[in-house]
């Protein structure tokens, strides 16, 4: 094949790339307009959603998702470094094969599967045992506070703690795996202990790349869509405790666009999906202007992500 | 037959004569079945309207429908049925909401739609297939359902108290609006968990109808739709949603249609009606609701909260979506044919099994009668009394 041809056919793919992401970013801005030009920029902080009324606002679903992304995270982050870093450095040989085969199969299981398992299975210990467990440590009240129905906000983010747990724990394997041995070797041989090899060695190496895990976790976990509505309890009130049922933007896309046939309905389902499609590509700018501000580094850890 | 009669003449014996005999038994017998009248095999009794058999011989096809999850108990069973005796239509339903239904029907992606609240002038607007036939096709009521341990069905609830409930204004279980109408019922201290339905909904839009009627409050407050700004609760997705809420959230109230009620033995309260008798959801209850409105149109629709002694306030119509014009003769021909065996006194009788009111005898007229008007490409009606 000609060179010219060959760079062409390719450069034409890539441009598709780009057109497809452009048009579809485009769509999505055009069916919101009509939404936003009407209720104006008060849709953001907008806690109504009435269409009977054709009163809309966004509020509860975008604190919704930034809610259960936070569970999921905030539990996600040690369980995956420590299990990762457990797997590189604490085991080895068979068994260490077996679990880290066991961990990245949690990554084959359809969403809808995690839903159905989590509602019927989970619900049930979230309300028997967790919920009552956290609400009489913590006394009750505030954020542990309210009926415990089991579905709600608290399941969510586990749910998706669980599904975005291969993510973090594959990438964050790697990457671990990837720090130089002489320097674990050596910081072993001077008398460093487990956990000081973990935060004093290995992560400061990693961190580009552990970063880069996060990131990718964060957004999985923002989109994620099915499990989570079959979950949270599809309230469209802002949600006060860990216990409320909730909703976020994709649940709520999920929940009604098949049927918005009323004025603004569809246009502030397309204005939901709008500020995800913003929500994600903020996410993933800040992560990279992170990466860059420590992308110095020489170490192949980054090199191995990015 | 041949071995056998050639051994009887052979004189090989008696095996032989009992074989054939058996044979020509088996033969009588068989002639006999096969000469019993078609009609028999068609239902419950024999019946003497013309259509039906007619009904029976729609062409082959396979028919997609979708909206309602009010219907889906009885299409399920309904369409299997109609299956058994006519294996060449098989229908495809999606129970994906009325809200849903009606959005599918008016892209024309289905044969036909189902919905609990017929489409408004508005939607029939949106409607691609050209001019929209609504068919009546099931009468059911709502169950009031509530997980309580140790509370048995029939709680007593008066209209002002089922809103206050879904308005948020009644917070727990023991309130004294409550106790007060059930003297003798160990109410917890609970918080009350409303379920309510997160898809655009027939059913919602019949609830609603209902508090916007009994409650000022709820008429101006959330108003009456297919999905609406419910106050508290949590959601589900369609009527089994709900139900799996319900059935497994202690100390939570949903409305759902009476068959899921029955189908998960659910306990479910009992509502004063406009003349104040606490009655329970029932065919006789419903069908006694509907009575009192006999002419409904699919502009004037709602049989909520009738006077009469013994009407169940909570009750609703479903109706079937089709396009006056039927673009593919033989589907359009099968659906209507199809929807005709259903709202008559076949597919009504697999609706009493399942706890919906059959329909009345005028409703069935007109159900009929729209159904009439389809016609097809060549200007031709498609019900026909005829193959």
């Amino acid at each position: 094949m000609p060179d010219g041809l060959y760079r062409g056919g390719l450069g034409a793919i890539a441009a598709l790339f780009c057109v497809l992401i452009t048009a579809l970013v485009v769509t999505v801005a055009f069916q919101a307009a009509s939404a936003l030009n009407h209720f104006g920029l008060g849709f953001l902080v907008g806690t109504t959603w009435d269409p009977v009324h054709a009163h809309y606002g966004a509020l509860p679903f975008i604190i919704g998702t930034l809610e259960t992304t936070g569970i999921a995270m905030v539990l996600a982050v040690p369980i995956g470094l420590g299990t990762s870093m457990f797997l590189v450095h604490g085991i080895h040989g068979r068994i260490r094969a077996v679990l880290s085969t066991a961990v990245e199969l949690l990554a084959a299981v359809p969403s809808v599967v995690y839903g159905l398992w989590a509602l019927l299975v989970l619900a049930p210990w979230v309300r028997t045992i967790i919920e009552p467990a956290l609400a009489s440590i913590t006394g009750g009240t505030g954020l542990f506070g309210g009926p415990q129905l089991g579905i709600g906000l608290l399941l969510a983010g586990l749910v998706l703690v669980v599904m975005v747990l291969p993510t973090m724990v594959a990438i964050s394997r790697d990457v671990i795996a990837a720090v130089p041995d002489e320097q674990v070797e050596g910081a072993f041989a001077l008398g460093a202990t487990r956990w000081q090899v973990l935060w004093r060695v290995v992560l400061p190496s990693a961190r580009t790349g552990l970063l880069g895990a996060v990131t990718l976790s964060m957004g999985r976990a923002l989109g994620e869509t099915i499990a989570v509505t079959m979950v949270i309890g599809n309230s469209t009130a802002i949600a006060h405790s860990l216990f409320s049922p909730s909703a976020t933007l994709s649940s709520q896309i999920a929940n009604q666009f098949t049927e918005a046939t009323e004025p603004f309905h569809l246009s502030s389902l397309m204005a939901l999906a709008l500020i995800l499609l913003v929500i994600a590509v903020i996410v993933n700018i800040a992560a990279r202007l992170l990466v860059g501000s420590f992308g110095r580094d020489r170490s192949a850890a980054s090199v191995a992500v990015l | 037959m041949r071995e056998a009669a050639a051994e009887v003449r052979q004189g090989r014996g008696r095996h032989a004569w009992r074989l054939l005999t058996v044979a020509v038994s088996a033969l009588v017998v068989a002639l006999t079945a096969l000469s019993a009248p078609v009609a028999a095999a068609s239902g419950p009794g024999k019946t003497t309207d013309p259509y039906i058999a007619a009904d029976l011989k729609a062409p082959g096809s396979a028919l997609t429908g979708a909206g309602s999850t009010f219907d889906q108990p009885l299409f399920t069973k309904a369409f299997f049925e109609y299956n058994q005796q006519n294996s060449g239509v098989t229908v495809n339903y999606a129970s994906i909401g009325s809200g849903g239904g009606i959005a599918q029907f008016q892209a024309n992606t289905v044969n036909f739609g189902a919905s609990d609240v017929p489409m408004t002038p508005a939607d029939i607007a949106k409607a691609t297939g050209g001019q929209v036939l609504q068919v009546p096709v099931a009468l059911g009521g709502e169950a009031i359902s509530y997980n309580l341990p140790g509370v048995k069905t029939g709680l007593k609830m008066t209209p002002s108290v089922l809103a206050g409930i879904f308005l948020g204004t009644i917070k727990t279980w023991n309130d004294p609006a409550l106790k007060k109408l059930n003297p003798g019922v160990k109410l917890p201290s609970n918080a009350i968990t409303t379920a309510h339905r997160a898809d655009g909904s027939g059913t919602t839009y019949i609830f609603t109808d209902y508090l916007s009627t009994v409650s000022p409050a709820w008429a101006s407050g959330p108003g009456t739709g297919k999905s609406v700004n419910w106050p508290n609760g949590v959601g589900g997705q369609g009527n089994e949603g709900v139900a799996g809420i319900v059935k497994n959230t202690p100390y939570s109230v949903g409305y759902v249609e009476l068959a899921y009620a029955l189908q998960n033995s659910f306990t479910y309260a009992a509502i004063q009606n406009s003349a104040g008798q606490f009655l329970l959801p029932s065919l006789k209850t419903v069908a006694a609701d509907a009575a009192q409105r006999p002419n409904i149109t699919a502009v004037s629709f709602s049989i909520v909260n009738q006077a009469g002694a013994s009407s169940y306030p909570i009750s609703g119509y479903s109706w079937a979506l089709v396009y006056q014009l039927q673009k593919n003769t033989t589907e359009g021909t099968a659906v209507v044919k199809v929807l005709d065996w259903l709202t008559h006194a076949p597919g009504q009788a697999v609706a009493k099994t399942l706890a919906y009111v059959p329909l009345p005898a005028n409703i069935q007229a007109l159900a009929r009668s729209t159904l009439l008007q389809v016609v097809a490409s060549d200007g031709k009606t498609v019900l026909l009394t005829t193959k």
